[in-house]
């Protein structure tokens, strides 16, 4: 196989990740507002990367990335990698937007928008965890 | 030699400059022509009614073709043409396999048009660089290179004395040669042939693509009918494209949102259903290997047999776990989920002039482990990835090298030919040294190998004439018609594959009808009206990949779960549906799966007449050799004994029993001829057909494609 993570990132250093927990979630949905805001200056949960829906047995959904890299692998142009802190990012410059990583991604955190010819993903900025009224998403370390 | 010497070394010939980025919904509305014996370069206009009757791709090369050749022209007068065209959705990376080409030219082989389907990144990038095809006509002198930057507007045709010829050197060198760094090369591409183009009829075109992970230039094959040697007679070394900056929108499609969203569909059904399915991703095509052996259905010795006790050294998975890197995205276009373009990478060449050398072989897909292995009774993985490679880079198609060379072998297992007249070869079945060797003659343009190389309707002549053999049995045995080899499926026990290979207007290739699953397996299509039924849709239905520059493969290798309670299952409607949403995505037009269809009737049958019109196209041509229909020997009636004594039983209402063996084999050859000149009449009539194979003018106006000079040639043989 071939090496295809960034040399900077050394496995087992400290990622800070989005977690969730769907128990607790209240639906307020002001984490989507607030990521959308902050990266497409409108409050619009399509453009959100953070997402709150129901499951189709009626249980909540939260929809986050676990920073997992998968999406990394099945990029035909190496326009996703790990930066220096093992967050995954999309460099939109190289991006050909085929969208094969949204449909890989294991947690549907791939994002896709009618309006965007790049896909978009989570940073874990934590920008949406401080609008998060009960806790249910949070930035962790692991 | 480094590449700036070699670049140094160029003579310019001549520069053009142009106007780039005019591309809107899928269409530049203009091709580019260029003439390699005058040097002129110049843009032509596409017309409204030449996007609504040839649509692009296969279309926009015959119209080109047409125009630019007389009923005269053979393969290697200097205004034959190869033309290069993508097709409307060409260079779209959202829906999988949208990245082909479609390259036409006369075939040396055949005599009439060829059309052959291939990937790689220069379809694409030459349309983002501003034209919808590529049409080269003419001979050069000496060796050139055309150069098209995209970026700039510019082209260059330059003499190119030092670079190499074979296609994985030569692609390499170009690469480096017209890329600033080494990110890059991913923006150029090349059409190489290879050092055996010139001394063959089965010369191939080399199409690459960079590949980033692994670091080296990757070769997709334009491999039927010999379209490399018309490009390498044009004295063309290469063609290279060069086009940064694609994007996802880069086509500019009228609906991005409706393109964007069928294809992560797409993506999202390969990416659940693939592994289980065809495992195209883990395999590419091999996959079928071991399907076709299991089914009898898998070419062994010259099409002989169906199957073979050592097919089990060379099923897919051997080379998924010994050969075949995993896990990478191996499209041959941007955006291609499934994958199929499998390399192996580090193999080491043990003969020819790259002995010893590390090297990274594209495939084995099905046809070339099928072609050049078990039907060459090689069943040895390391033989069939070094024939791979050497067919690849010295241009020669492997279906081609495969169906002819079983074809000599059969022959010199029965003294038909020997050592004296192969030079010493001893070609038996198994030899995988004597393959090899042959190749590598084919190379250099020595010895027997040129000989093969002309492909098998020459060589029946050939052994018929100069060493008293008998043509009627060798035309019997010989896998050709129309003079193009047969691709690799066993189509003895499937009617309708006999009509799917032979009547198609190319030449006895897959892509226009596979019909065995359906007919011989499933039992789908039981009466004439079903199989002429089938006849008519499936070849209209593939042809218009060719149009838009799709590949067939995400179609039906690959199906959601709900396919099976469609009514016709093996259409796969909801992908249908799919190529009618992206079409009309890209394009802003409004077709639906009848009007699909009807596109691809007007150019199967505009081409259906240019081969009347090049000599071609005759009812005797769409008769298959007996091999292909039925068993020619003793040992193939005794291989299915059973099948056939119950086939004389049932159908043919005779009772073996009191029969010898050579009158069984007379009474099926009796049967099963009539089948096929009955299935043959009732496909012409389905085809709105005369009963010789010629579209009437009635057809031909239904269609609207009755121009002046296509009446005036189907006139003449009304």
């Amino acid at each position: 196989m071939y090496n295809i993570i960034d040399s900077k990132y050394e496995r087992g250093a400290i990622l800070k990740v989005l977690t969730k927990n769907e128990n607790i979630c209240v639906e307020c949905h002001q984490c989507e507002d607030a990521c959308s805001v902050a990266f497409f200056k409108a409050a619009d949960r399509e453009k959100s990367s953070v997402r709150v829906d129901r499951k189709k047995t009626g249980e909540i959904n939260l929809t986050t990335c676990t920073q997992c890299g998968v999406c990394i692998d099945v990029c035909p142009v190496q326009a996703i990698s790990r930066d220096k802190n093992g967050i995954v990012r999309i460099n939109k410059k190289e991006c050909v937007g085929c969208f094969m990583c949204v449909a890989a991604c294991p947690e549907d955190a791939m994002m896709y928008n009618k309006d965007l010819i790049e896909p978009f993903k989570c940073v874990s900025c934590g920008i949406c965890t401080q609008e998060c009224p009960t806790g249910a998403i949070k930035i962790e370390d692991i | 030699m480094n590449v700036e010497e070699m670049r140094k070394s160029h003579k310019r010939l001549t520069e053009f400059a142009y106007q780039t980025g005019t591309i809107d919904r899928g269409y530049n509305n203009r091709t580019l022509y260029i003439n390699v014996s005058t040097n002129e370069i110049k843009e032509k206009p596409v017309s409204q009614e030449m996007k609504e009757k040839f649509i692009g791709g296969k279309g926009f090369g015959l119209k080109l073709m047409w125009d630019a050749v007389n009923d005269n022209t053979k393969w290697n007068d200097p205004e034959n043409t190869i033309v290069v065209s993508g097709g409307p959705v060409c260079g779209t990376t959202q829906y999988p396999g949208a990245g082909k080409s479609l390259v036409v030219s006369i075939s040396p082989a055949t005599g009439i048009v060829i059309d052959s389907n291939v990937g790689g990144y220069f379809g694409p990038y030459l349309k983002f660089s501003g034209f919808d095809a590529m049409a080269i006509q003419g001979k050069a002198e000496k060796d050139i290179i055309i150069y098209i930057n995209g970026d700039d507007g510019e082209i260059v045709i330059d003499e190119a004395p030092d670079e190499a010829l074979d296609g994985h050197v030569l692609g390499e060198q170009l690469t480096e040669m017209y890329a600033k760094d080494e990110k890059d090369k991913k923006n150029i591409s090349v059409i190489t042939a290879g050092s055996a183009a010139k001394h063959t009829y089965m010369g191939l075109l080399n199409f690459t693509f960079y590949d980033l992970r692994r670091q080296v230039t990757r070769l997709k094959q334009a491999g039927r009918g010999g379209i490399g040697t018309v490009f390498r007679d044009k004295n063309i070394k290469g063609i290279v494209v060069r086009y940064a900056g694609t994007k996802g929108n880069s086509n500019k499609p009228a609906n991005f949102d409706k393109v964007a969203r069928t294809g992560i569909k797409l993506h999202r059904e390969i990416e659940r259903l693939d592994d289980n399915l065809m495992r195209i991703r883990q395999v590419g095509t091999a996959n079928i290997i071991e399907v076709m052996s299991a089914h009898d259905l898998l070419p062994t010795h010259n099409f002989q047999y169906g199957t073979h006790e050592n097919v089990v050294n060379i099923h897919s998975n051997v080379f998924r776990d010994n050969y075949l890197t995993q896990g990478l995205p191996d499209g041959c276009w941007f955006g291609c989920s499934l994958a199929c373009a499998k390399a192996a990478d580090k193999f080491k060449l043990k003969t020819g002039p790259y002995a010893g050398k590390l090297v990274t072989v594209d495939g084995p897909e099905y046809e070339t482990a099928a072609g050049v292995g078990s039907n060459l009774g090689i069943f040895d993985p390391e033989a069939i990835l070094e024939i791979n490679f050497y067919c690849d880079t010295y241009a020669i198609d492997t279906i081609s090298f495969g169906t002819t060379t079983a074809f000599v072998m059969e022959c010199f297992e029965r003294g038909i030919i020997n050592k004296d007249i192969t030079g010493g070869l001893e070609l038996k079945f198994g030899n995988k040294e004597a393959a090899l060797e042959l190749l590598h003659q084919m190379s250099r343009g020595e010895g027997f190998g040129p000989i093969v190389g002309k492909g098998i309707r020459k060589l029946k002549q050939y052994f018929a004439d100069n060493h008293g053999a008998d043509y009627d049995f060798l035309h019997d045995i010989g896998m050709e018609a129309k003079g193009l080899e047969y691709s690799q499926y066993m189509s003895k026990e499937s009617l309708a594959q006999q009509g799917g290979y032979t009547f198609a207007n190319k030449g006895p290739q897959h892509d226009e009808a596979w019909l065995i699953f359906m007919d011989m397996v499933n039992n789908q299509i039981p009466t004439f009206d079903d199989k002429a039924e089938a006849l008519h849709y499936f070849p209209m239905f593939r042809t218009w990949f060719g149009l838009m520059g799709f590949c067939k493969l995400p179609w039906n290798d690959i199906f959601p779960e709900s396919n099976k309670y469609q009514d016709e299952p093996a259409k796969i409607p909801e992908h249908v549906q799919n190529y009618v949403d992206v079409y009309n995505g890209v394009t802003g037009f409004h077709i639906d799966k009848d009007e699909l269809i009807l596109q691809s009737e007007r150019v199967y049958n505009f081409q259906k007449v240019f081969n009347l019109r090049l000599g071609g196209g005759s009812r005797e041509s769409d008769i298959a050799p007996y091999r292909a229909v039925g068993p020619v020997t003793k040992e193939e009636y005794l291989s299915r004994e059973d099948r056939y004594n119950k086939e004389m039983i049932e159908k043919i209402g005779m009772d073996p029993s009191n029969m010898t063996l050579e009158e069984r084999i007379a009474a099926t050859r009796e049967y099963r001829m009539k089948q096929y000149y009955k299935l043959m009449d009732t496909v012409y009539a389905r085809k709105g057909w005369s009963d010789q194979g010629v579209p009437t003018i009635e057809k031909l106006q239904e269609l609207g494609m009755d121009f002046p000079d296509v009446i005036e040639v189907v006139k003449r043989y009304l």
